[in-house]
């Protein structure tokens, strides 16, 4: 996604200006957008194609309003009747047929067939303002969706009373001051098909729906909002079982604090190699090797000294299933367990094939905002690379890791190379986002294996430049004396692989 | 002129009765037109076997969602089934008649 400089621009308030009353729509992410969401006692235009998710975003507008904002709302559906529309939207969790009874919500299905009707002379559609008005006074609504109300033109032929009706449509809606959500069929090089863009012209929000490479991608922009600044770029729109949300990139300003505090890799003596103490809070580390050098089991030290400390940390896995990888963290006497049992650390495990990338940062970001951890793992980020080119791996992790910066969330990245690799070399699609970057490595010498760790960079600290040998106990890590020369023999006796031999030197 | 039910003739016995609705909110231009003309279009060609009902749905507005009605006037064909529409101010006496199934489909 591109980052358009009009987007920075726009950012800061201006303080001579009164921005309009506005709607929240409780959607996440698009009240931020829209500074506020839409506005109060207007009517907003969402366009798309078909499945880009308009009908959603416009239900979803009246339930929170419902449910979150004591604002009861009514539904003028033209496509689907009631019952189809309640059980498309049972699956989200949204109960119609209860907001109904609560007199929160006035479902009413408008039914137009050309071909049923003869038309004949002069006419006009008071017939549907005496029903919304009707279905507003039911329930004291101040939301109304129309959906959608273009259907009318399929059902009518005369088109220029539809045309000046509508007109008179939204001035009336207007004169009732309910915000209201019209949707719209996406057109052939026109917002929407019946140009209702001319009609509706306080807000209008574009929906998108791409597949590439058979992975699909929403996307939401705000094309209008008169009288308000918005941000103009395209966010990602995810729509999932707990409904739906917007992705805005609003923190790229480069403007997070740098906390001085530090917190311990759960290793004293890679600590020692960070100046003694540790990582920065809120600092992003890259852990990158090759397979089976160790990179989980570092995390899973962090992950255990930071639950010591009973700080929240989530984990997303993209690999392993969370058993597994409790499992293997256990052979090597790290048990995470109990931090799961209680509460402070959450697994969140996802194959990286499910959906593109920008739906990942979405979940991500829900899941961030959800469980508020201080401290994240990513294991292995490498495997999003298979879902994107490395261009838009790196605009992905700019934006995820400038949100936990930005929310002050320590942030482990595990990252696989593939073997027989210049590691340095292959990881500088996200080697420039890190702060500190640590390097494992697995190599033959003198008939053994040997795991070896080094600091590559570590921001704002002296670090240590030494190479240091490790192997994986039945206590977890240990990082052994700094080697003396190539000629150090401490690691005489250790076998090739994980398991063999580990523990003579316990 | 006043819109109601004693304005009409009932419907007689043989001949297969119209049971006609029209649909208007309040007394517009457009729904008095429609009234009338209406009642000329089944004195001339129904004479003695139909009933016109007169719903004013600003009185009635939760009358409006059972006949799908929208557009105003609307006249509709409650008998014999099955049900038709017409909208507009039945101007056009040949549009009426075809849209009663009095007359073939050009």
């Amino acid at each position: 996604m591109e980052r358009s400089k009009s987007d920075v621009v726009e950012l800061p308030d201006p303080p001579h200006r009164r921005e309009l009353a506005k709607t929240p729509t409780g959607i996440r992410g698009l009240d931020e957008i829209t500074r506020g969401g839409l506005p109060k006692g207007r009517p907003t235009l969402v366009c798309g194609g078909p499945g880009s998710g308009k009908t959603l975003l416009a239900l979803t507008f009246l339930v929170n309003g419902a449910l979150q904002f004591d604002e009861p709302g009514v539904l003028v559906t033209f496509e689907e009747n009631g019952e189809e529309m309640a059980s498309d939207v049972a699956s989200l969790g949204f109960d119609l047929p209860e907001l109904i009874k609560a007199k929160k919500l006035a479902v009413d299905y408008v039914r137009v067939e050309r071909g049923e009707i003869e038309e004949t002379g002069e006419y006009d559609l008071e017939g549907l303002f005496v029903r919304l008005d009707y279905a507003i006074r039911t329930v004291g609504a101040t939301r109304l969706v129309l959906d959608t109300i273009e259907s009318l033109f399929a059902g009518l032929k005369n088109d220029a009373i539809l045309r000046a009706e509508l007109r008179r449509l939204f001035r009336w809606l207007k004169d009732q001051g309910v915000t209201a959500v019209v949707t719209g069929e996406r057109g052939e090089g026109f917002l929407t098909r019946q140009g209702l863009e001319e009609y509706v012209s306080d807000a209008v929000i574009l929906l998108d729906h791409r597949v590439h490479d058979q992975v699909s991608t929403r996307r939401l922009r705000v094309v209008k909002y008169r009288g308000s600044y918005h941000g103009t770029n395209e966010y990602p729109f995810l729509i999932n079982a707990d409904g739906i949300g917007v992705l805005p990139v609003s923190s790229l300003a480069l403007q997070h604090e740098a906390p001085l505090e530090r917190v311990s890799s759960g290793i004293a003596r890679l600590d020692e190699m960070l100046s003694g103490k540790g990582y920065f809070r809120g600092s992003t580390i890259l852990i990158s090797g090759t397979a089976g050098t160790g990179k989980t089991s570092l995390a899973a030290h962090f992950l255990d000294a930071a639950c010591r400390r009973g700080e929240r940390c989530l984990c997303f896995l993209f690999e392993e299933s969370p058993q597994q990888l409790l499992r293997n963290m256990r052979s090597i006497g790290i048990d995470l367990e109990p931090w799961v049992a209680s509460g402070l650390l959450h697994f969140h495990a996802d194959r990286p094939s499910r959906y593109g990338l920008e739906t990942h940062l979405v979940t991500m970001h829900h899941v961030v905002a959800d469980f508020k951890p201080t401290v994240a793992v990513l294991d292995p980020v490498t495997n999003l690379m298979t879902v994107g080119t490395y261009a838009d791996v790196q605009a992905m992790l700019t934006r995820l890791i400038d949100h936990l910066k930005t929310e002050n969330i320590t942030a482990v990245l595990a990252s696989l190379v593939p073997g027989q690799t210049d590691i340095e070399r292959t990881e500088t699609t996200i080697s420039s986002l890190m702060d500190t970057w640590i390097v494992l490595t697995n190599s033959e010498a003198g008939g053994h294996y040997r795991r070896r760790l080094y600091v590559l960079k570590s921001r704002g600290m002296a670090h240590s430049n030494e190479l240091r040998q490790f192997v994986l106990t039945d206590h977890g890590l240990n990082m052994l004396d700094a080697a003396s020369g190539p000629h150090d023999t401490s690691d005489a006796g250790y076998g090739p692989w994980k398991g063999q031999n580990r523990h003579a030197t316990v | 002129m006043q819109l109601s039910k004693d304005d009409v003739s009932a419907p007689s016995a043989g001949a297969e009765a119209y049971w006609l609705r029209l649909y208007v909110a309040g007394q517009t231009p457009k729904s008095v037109l429609a009234f009338r003309n209406l009642t000329q279009i089944c004195e001339t060609h129904l004479r003695g076997r139909y009933e016109i009902e007169i719903i004013d749905l600003l009185e009635n507005p939760q009358l409006a969602r059972g006949d799908q009605i929208l557009a105003v006037p609307t006249l509709v064909r409650r008998l014999p089934a099955p049900i038709k529409k017409i909208i507009g101010d039945l101007s056009n006496t040949e549009r009426v008649l075809v849209g009663l199934d009095l007359r073939e489909r050009p």
